[in-house]
Order: C-alpha cells, then sequence, then structure tokens
C-alpha cells in the first residue's frame, strides 16, 4: 500500500515537472525586431525609447511599472511607503532596501555603492546626462549598509519613483563604469555598448544601429528565468517590413512598434502567424491654441509674447467653437485605428488621475456655429466669419507626418463648414521639436495660431506635466523662447493649484486636484484641445506567449517570463 | 608616370581640404538639431546639457579645426596603436559620433565587410553579366538576344531599386517564403549549412543590385564595341584572315574597354558608399543604412566622416582610372 502510494506519487511529480520546474534557457532563441535600431544600451546618454527598451533587457532599476503603471519592486525588496516607513513623514527622504544575494552577470555582488554611483555618474556636471530629470532634487544620497538606500531630497517629494525607477533610470555597475563618469562618457564605448547588468539576459554582441545579440544571463535570480537562452534584437527597415516580418512570414516573434495604416496592419494581421497588441498610455495628440498674438506686423520680440493677447483665440467661445466641429471618432479612425481612442483629457491615464471628461467626443457643428455667432463672428459673403471686419482666419502647424497631414485637412475642412479659414503650415519634425532658440519655426516659439503634435509624460504621476501651464513657464524671448507652456496660458488659480499638488501626499487627493488641473486647461478654457489618445501598438507571434505590453515602463519589461508556445 | 601620379596626388589635397570644409558648412547651414528628435519629456535644462557635452557649444570653426585634427592626427595615431601597440593616442579625443557615443570609425570599420560583401559582389556580378551581354549584342546587333539585352537594361535601369527590392520582397520574401526578407547581420559562415543560409539571404539584395549595374555597364560595353567595330583596323585584321574570334575578342575588345574601364573605376566609390536605398529595403545595415541614419538624427561627425571617405575614395579612383588609360592605351603617355 504504501509503496503504491510511493509511486503514484512519483508518477505525479514527475508529470508535473515540466510545469513546475520550467528551466532556464531551454525555449531557444527570441527574435525581436526594432525598425528603430538601438544606438547604444546606456540609457543615461540617449533618449531614444528603442534604447531604452532594448538595455532593459540588461540592466534594471530598483522598481518598474506594471502594465496598470503600479510601481513593483525589482531590484529593491520591497516599495517604500509611508506605511513601512520607507518613506518619512516629511515625505524628505526615501529608504530602499535591496534585494539580497543580487548579483551582477559577472558574479559580482550588487550593492548599495551601485545605486549611489548611478545617481552619482548621471548628476554629473558634465557628463549631459539624459536622464538627469529624473534625479532632480536629491540632495545627498547615504549608504548606511550594503543593502539600504537612503535619499534626501532638498523638498518634500510626494512621488518619489523617478530616480532608480522605471527603464529610464537603471542601476549601472560601479565596478564597470567608474572611469566614465563625466567626459570620459564618450572613450567608454565597450561599457556604454555591453553594460554589465542584473536583468534576464547580458550582451554578446552589440552592433550600434543594427543589431544586438544577448543570452541567458547566468546570474540572473530567478533560476528557472528567462525560459530563452538567446535573444536578438535586430533593427532597420520600417514599421511595415517589421510587422510584416512578424505577422506574415513568422522571421521575427516581436515586432515593436508597429505604428503603420490601420487597415494594413489588419491585412497582415489576417495570415494568422501573429497577433497585434495595443495598450494605452499617457501620449495625447493635441490642438493647442495661441493665447498671444502672433502676427508678424507685430515687432520682433513682442510677437508672439504675453504683451499682445491673441484678437481672435482670447475669446473662449471661439476656441470652444473651433473644438465642437471636430469629430474625433473620424480622426482615429483614420490615423490610428485601434491604436487610438478619441479624448477630451490632457491626462488621459492612469484611470485615478483621468477626468470624466467626454463632453467633446460627439461633433456639434450647429452649435459650434452657434457659439460663434454669439461671440459676435457674423458669416461674411465668401462664407468665411468676420467681425470689425477682421476675417477669421487661423494659421495652422504642425510636424511633418502623414497622420497629422491628414489630420490637419480634414479638420480644414470641419472648420471651413463653421465659416472658418485656415491655412495650413507643415514644418520638419527635427525644426519644430529642435527647440533652436534662432529659428522662428519651433513649436515653443508657435509663431502660429493653432498647432498640434503629441506629448505625454513620464512614469504615472502628471504632476510635472501640469505644472508646465504654469504663468513663469511661458516661452518668451528673455528666456530664450524656452519653456513647456506654449499656449502662454496663465491663471493665477491654477498656479496655486499646482502648489497645492506638490505639498499633497495621499493619492486621492493628489488625483483630485489633477483632474481638476486637467479639466481647467482643457474642457473649462479649451486651452488645450486633446484630440487622440494614441497608444502603442506592437505585434508578436502566436508561438510566443508571455507577452504583456506596458506602456509604464519597457515594452520588453517582462522577458524574462516569455516562452515559447509549445 | 610617376612623377604625374605624385602632381596628381598633390594637388589633391587642397581639393580634398576644401570638399571638408564644403561638406561641414552645408551639414552647419542645414536645418535641424542633432538633439531633434529627443521626447519633449526632457526638459530644456538638460537637453542644453547633453548639447554642451557632445561639444556643440563651441564655434563652428573651432569644431571644423577639431574634426580636422581629429580626422588626420589623432585617427591615425590610433591606427598605429592599434598595431604596434604603442601609446601615442592614448587620451585624445576620436571622431565621436553623436548617435552611439562611439568612435565613428568604429563603428564604419564594423559595417565595412557587410557592404563590401553585398553591393561589391553585386558589382561584381554586375560586371560579369554586363561584359558578354555587352560584347554579343553590339556583335549581333539588331538580333534578337540584342533586342532582349536591351529590353533587359532598360527594365534594370528605369526600375529603381525601391521597386524591384519590394517586389522581389512580396513575391519570394512573402508569398513563396524562398529567402528571408529581413537580413541577419549576427549570422557566421563555419560550415556548409551556415554557407546556404548566407546566400539565400543575399540572393536578393544581390539580384536587385546586381541587375542595376549590369543595366548600366552592358551600355557602356555596347557602344564602345560598336564604335570600334567599324573602325579601318578592324576591317584590316580581317582581310589579313584573323579569325572572327581573334578580331573581336583581341582587337575590338581591348581597345571597346578603354572607355569601360573609366566607367567601371568610377564606380567602384559608390560600392563603398554602400546601396542606400537596397540596404534600408533588406535591411543589410552596411555602410549606406549608417549615413542615412546619421543624415537623419543630425549627427554631424558620422555624416562628415562618411562623406568626406567618400571624397578621398572618388579622387582617388579618379587618379587610378587616369592612370589605367596609359596601361591599356600605349598611345596615351603622362609626362
Amino acid at each position: 500500500m504504501r509503496l503504491k502510494t510511493l509511486m503514484l506519487g512519483a508518477v505525479a511529480t514527475a508529470a508535473m515537472a515540466p510545469a513546475a520546474f520550467a528551466e532556464r534557457g531551454t525555449d531557444g532563441q527570441v527574435n525581436i525586431i526594432y525598425w528603430q535600431a538601438p544606438s547604444t544600451l546606456n540609457p543615461y546618454l540617449s533618449s531614444g525609447t528603442k534604447d531604452l527598451e532594448a538595455s532593459s533587457l540588461v540592466i534594471e532599476p530598483l522598481a518598474g511599472f506594471d502594465e496598470k503603471g503600479v510601481v513593483y519592486p525589482r531590484l529593491a525588496a520591497e516599495i517604500p511607503s509611508t506605511a513601512n516607513g520607507g518613506i518619512s513623514e516629511d515625505l524628505k527622504t526615501v529608504t530602499w532596501k535591496l534585494k539580497p544575494d543580487l548579483k551582477w552577470s559577472d558574479g559580482s555582488p550588487v550593492t548599495s555603492a551601485d545605486v549611489k554611483f548611478t545617481a552619482d555618474y548621471c548628476m554629473h556636471p558634465e557628463g549631459g546626462c539624459a536622464q538627469l530629470a529624473r534625479y532632480e532634487g536629491i540632495e545627498s544620497i547615504e549608504t548606511p549598509d550594503d543593502l539600504t538606500v537612503v535619499i534626501h531630497f532638498d523638498e518634500p517629494r510626494p512621488n518619489p519613483f523617478t530616480a532608480f525607477s522605471g527603464s529610464q533610470s537603471p542601476i549601472l555597475q560601479k565596478a564597470q563604469f567608474e572611469k566614465c563618469a563625466g567626459t570620459g562618457a564618450s572613450a567608454c564605448t565597450a561599457e556604454n555598448f555591453g553594460p554589465i547588468g542584473t536583468g534576464p539576459f547580458r550582451v554578446v554582441e552589440f552592433r550600434t544601429n543594427d543589431a544586438v545579440t544577448l543570452e541567458a544571463n547566468p546570474n540572473y535570480r530567478d533560476p528557472a528565468k528567462p525560459a530563452f537562452a538567446k535573444a536578438v534584437i535586430k533593427g532597420g527597415g520600417d514599421a511595415a517590413a517589421a510587422a510584416r516580418s512578424v505577422l506574415e512570414t513568422g522571421e521575427f516573434d516581436y515586432a515593436w512598434n508597429t505604428l503603420v495604416p490601420p487597415d494594413t496592419l489588419k491585412g497582415m494581421a489576417a495570415a494568422g502567424k501573429g497577433k497585434i497588441v495595443t495598450g494605452f498610455g499617457t501620449l495625447v495628440e493635441r490642438m493647442e491654441m495661441n493665447m498671444t498674438d502672433p502676427s508678424p506686423d507685430l515687432p520682433e520680440g513682442e510677437r508672439a509674447t504675453t504683451k499682445h493677447p491673441h484678437p481672435i483665440l482670447s475669446d473662449e467661445r471661439v476656441r470652444r467653437a473651433l473644438s465642437m466641429a471636430i469629430d474625433r471618432t473620424l480622426l482615429t479612425e483614420i490615423g490610428f485605428g485601434e491604436a487610438g481612442r478619441p479624448t477630451c483629457n490632457l491626462v488621459p491615464a492612469p484611470e485615478i488621475f483621468a477626468s470624466d471628461n467626454t463632453g467633446c467626443l460627439t461633433q456639434d457643428v450647429d452649435g459650434a456655429k452657434a457659439l460663434l455667432d454669439e461671440a459676435g463672428w457674423t458669416v461674411g459673403g465668401d462664407g468665411i466669419r468676420e467681425k470689425d471686419g477682421k476675417k477669421l482666419h487661423l494659421l495652422y502647424q504642425t510636424s511633418v507626418n502623414p497622420i497629422r497631414q491628414d489630420f490637419q485637412a480634414l479638420i480644414k475642412q470641419w472648420w471651413q463648414d463653421i465659416g472658418v479659414s485656415t491655412e495650413l503650415k507643415t514644418v520638419d519634425a527635427s525644426v519644430f521639436f529642435g527647440g533652436d532658440a534662432g529659428s522662428p519655426d519651433t513649436f515653443q516659439r508657435f509663431y502660429a495660431d493653432v498647432e498640434m503634435y503629441a506629448n505625454n509624460f513620464d512614469g504615472t504621476d502628471p504632476e510635472p506635466y501640469l505644472a508646465h501651464y504654469t504663468c513663469e513657464k511661458v516661452p518668451s524671448p528673455e528666456s530664450q523662447w524656452q519653456g513647456e507652456n506654449v499656449n502662454r496660458y496663465c491663471d493665477p488659480e491654477y498656479d496655486k493649484l499646482i502648489v497645492e499638488l506638490g505639498k499633497t501626499a495621499k493619492i486621492e487627493e493628489r488625483a483630485t486636484i489633477a483632474r481638476k488641473l486637467n479639466d481647467m486647461i482643457t474642457k473649462d478654457s479649451m486651452t488645450i484641445v486633446p484630440l487622440v489618445d494614441r497608444g502603442r501598438v506592437s505585434a508578436h507571434a502566436n508561438s510566443l506567449g508571455g507577452v504583456v505590453l506596458n506602456t509604464w515602463d519597457s515594452e520588453l519589461w517582462n522577458v524574462a517570463d516569455w516562452y515559447r508556445v509549445k | 608616370m610617376l612623377v604625374y601620379a605624385l602632381r596628381r596626388l598633390l594637388l589633391a589635397v587642397p581639393t580634398l581640404l576644401f570638399i571638408s570644409l564644403v561638406i561641414f558648412l552645408l551639414l552647419e547651414a542645414s536645418p535641424g538639431d542633432p538633439l531633434g528628435d529627443i521626447p519633449l519629456t526632457i526638459p530644456a535644462e538638460v537637453k542644453e546639457k547633453m548639447r554642451e557635452a557632445l561639444g556643440l557649444g563651441q564655434a563652428w570653426y573651432i569644431r571644423y579645426l577639431l574634426w580636422l585634427k581629429q580626422f588626420f592626427w589623432v585617427e591615425p595615431l590610433h591606427w598605429v596603436d592599434h598595431v604596434f601597440g604603442t601609446g601615442f593616442s592614448e587620451g585624445m579625443q576620436r571622431i565621436i559620433s553623436f548617435q552611439t557615443r562611439s568612435p565613428a570609425f568604429d563603428v564604419i570599420a564594423q559595417r565595412l565587410p557587410q557592404t563590401l560583401t553585398v553591393v561589391g559582389l553585386s558589382y561584381l556580378i554586375g560586371l560579369l553579366i554586363a561584359l558578354p551581354i555587352g560584347i554579343i549584342s553590339a556583335y549581333r546587333q539588331y538580333s534578337w538576344f540584342d533586342q532582349i539585352g536591351t529590353f533587359v537594361s532598360m527594365v534594370g535601369f528605369s526600375l529603381p531599386t525601391f521597386f524591384t527590392g519590394v517586389v522581389l520582397i512580396i513575391v519570394f520574401g512573402i508569398k513563396l517564403q524562398w529567402f528571408p526578407s529581413i537580413y541577419d547581420t549576427t549570422h557566421r559562415v563555419t560550415d556548409w549549412g551556415s554557407f546556404v543560409v548566407q546566400v539565400r539571404q543575399m540572393a536578393m539584395p544581390v539580384t536587385v543590385l546586381s541587375l542595376f549595374n549590369a543595366a548600366q555597364i552592358s551600355r557602356f560595353m555596347r557602344a564602345s564595341m560598336l564604335d570600334n567595330l567599324r573602325q579601318d583596323y578592324v576591317r584590316t585584321a580581317r582581310a589579313k584572315g584573323l579569325g572572327e574570334r581573334v578580331v573581336v575578342l583581341k582587337h575590338v575588345l581591348r581597345n571597346s574597354l578603354i572607355p569601360v574601364v573609366t566607367v567601371i573605376a568610377l564606380g567602384l566609390p559608390a560600392v563603398f558608399g554602400g546601396a542606400i536605398i537596397t540596404e534600408q529595403v533588406f535591411k543589410v545595415n552596411g555602410l549606406g543604412q549608417l549615413l542615412i541614419l546619421a543624415i537623419n538624427s543630425n549627427d554631424i561627425p558620422m555624416v562628415m566622416t562618411l562623406t568626406f571617405i567618400f571624397a578621398i575614395l572618388i579622387v582617388a579612383f579618379t587618379l587610378v582610372a587616369d592612370l589605367l588609360y596609359g596601361v591599356l592605351d600605349p598611345r596615351i603617355r603622362y609626362e
């Protein structure tokens, strides 16, 4: 009897084994295609998504964000909070504890000195660190023992999950990067191309702007992961070719950012070799209204500055009418398909921060006309509205991009219907976003009446993003046209609320204030007219399991859990 | 001839310096910004620091002189160190690419083999196809062979590679799945099996480029052969009873090759330049793709270095073509 039980037990164990003890490196190779090829694996030297995501297979932060935007521990033992004492009462000190017995891929132990070094590396005055903003406000970092890191901020930090959190600020190995700080960064090609990390994979060969070959990290903290022994990230080509290589030919397992026309993508998916995955973050395509007069008749230095309010758009009713005339559902369908959804919010996510603002979703042409009539703009002989002899004529600019040009044409048509004449202007993206103070075509300088582009915020907390719209961040000749408040919106009430948000720690209260701020600049004042909440769209082969698209962190955040479907 | 070659080489130096200045000024004057692509989530102050770290804070002439020093002094020293294990270039800044923050020459060296195998091989195959076609087409002018040859070269000439490339990918890569649609640059040839894989992935890009090259050269070959076939010396050769084979392949061909050799020599720098479009279509990621990426991201040091190397190659191969004239045609003498 006992023997029988034992034998049954043994049989059961044997049967269970493959499921329970998945082994490292048993599933062969995973092929990933990034049509924008990674240029470096050091995210502190590059801000490109492609570089951040490629490096996230190798180097890891203390904490990451999951697909819901919730912060979770990676190298840290737990997430510091006021409840567990990790965050001090005055919100100025954060204590992180590392998981015990962590090892770098070269076998040496991970210590708090590595964490402190990473911050010093990025904050070096001559390094030109691309992620410096994540370390802003750090006064000092202490390492009382090998596993403890204490960060002191110069002022209260309700949301401390910027430094060492997310794929933008992973931990570098001190021993490897010690001589690379500051101006040494450029001489450290071997280090930048082959960082030693704690992630599921380690670098075998890095060919810049071409391909990265990786193999499973023998010292990864979970002995059963990753399931793949090798990973290759191939770069080059375009989004359509990348999507095709996964969905139609099956040469690759995962294609990043397959942003191709929605119907093309559907046609490819019909081949049945793979799936399209989408996820939504905070990227919003929006129309910005200029509150100042960009007229070329004004002298340089006064043009588009707060000295001269906009002759047409200063009237809130005109801005509202312009928004009401737009059919956001149609725009989304044409431009983004499944990878977009119409929105009226500047902060569309995370859920708790998203306002229940849906008033703009239905197009209301008659309402828009009535509003313009009310504002005193009457239809002239040529169908264009005028007031005091001035035509309702707007200059509408954006960057060169096929989808944006489609949007421009559609919106011009809708505005034409309500009696607004529109002149379209397109600027090369590198100039538009280039921030050159000498160029008249940058989006900050805003020498147009309305402009369209997309922006988002890092991480899950919208405070710094909403703080863009305070009075002091108005770009002007004095500030070399730098500043994020491109609309030149200025409301003392808004500024007051931003200060309050900075002092509030409780998430529910923060969310209430953030939603209020969002409403103030969108539906209340129509300063910013959001159009489409743009998601990420990627594709993976049916034979690749474990893919969870994450818009809050690297798309490859959970590559350790990927496996081959058999 | 040696004196002539030396004089030409010396003359090339100011030409090249002038070219480098023109390239630099063009890049400088063109709109765009090396940091134009970075996300809007990066604050302006951080962007300014990044700009300084790239050395963009200095005046243009300082950056130009620095580049000249790096190209003509630091890089050669570095190679010397590399070969002899010396330490002359210790602590000197090499030409650093903005995109990758790594030495531009290292990336070029990494890309060169890829481009030479694919683009170089297609040039060679193109030549091997073009020369016989050109010879036979001319010898049997207006025959069916000539008509077909003319048709094929017109097709090859007029269809751009981004069209033929995509057609091949759709037909043989996606529908038939005979060849991979994406080139694997990390593939290593170690045995027969991996050699077959390499041949398969090279098949489509090489075909596209060979067709293009062959079309061009075969037209030159044919025209040049036709010119010579009508010469008096050909009639003389035939009159004195030489066989057709000797007349065509020895006398006519050798004389006809003179202008063709120039065309071939002048086409060689383009092999190093890589095939920008074809490399993009097939994701070969060689020098052409490197150049186009660098241009797109305003990576001035990389664009500057690559275009200047091309300039050197063009000047050099022009000289080679001139010298080859003398070798092929004894009547031409350089004094």
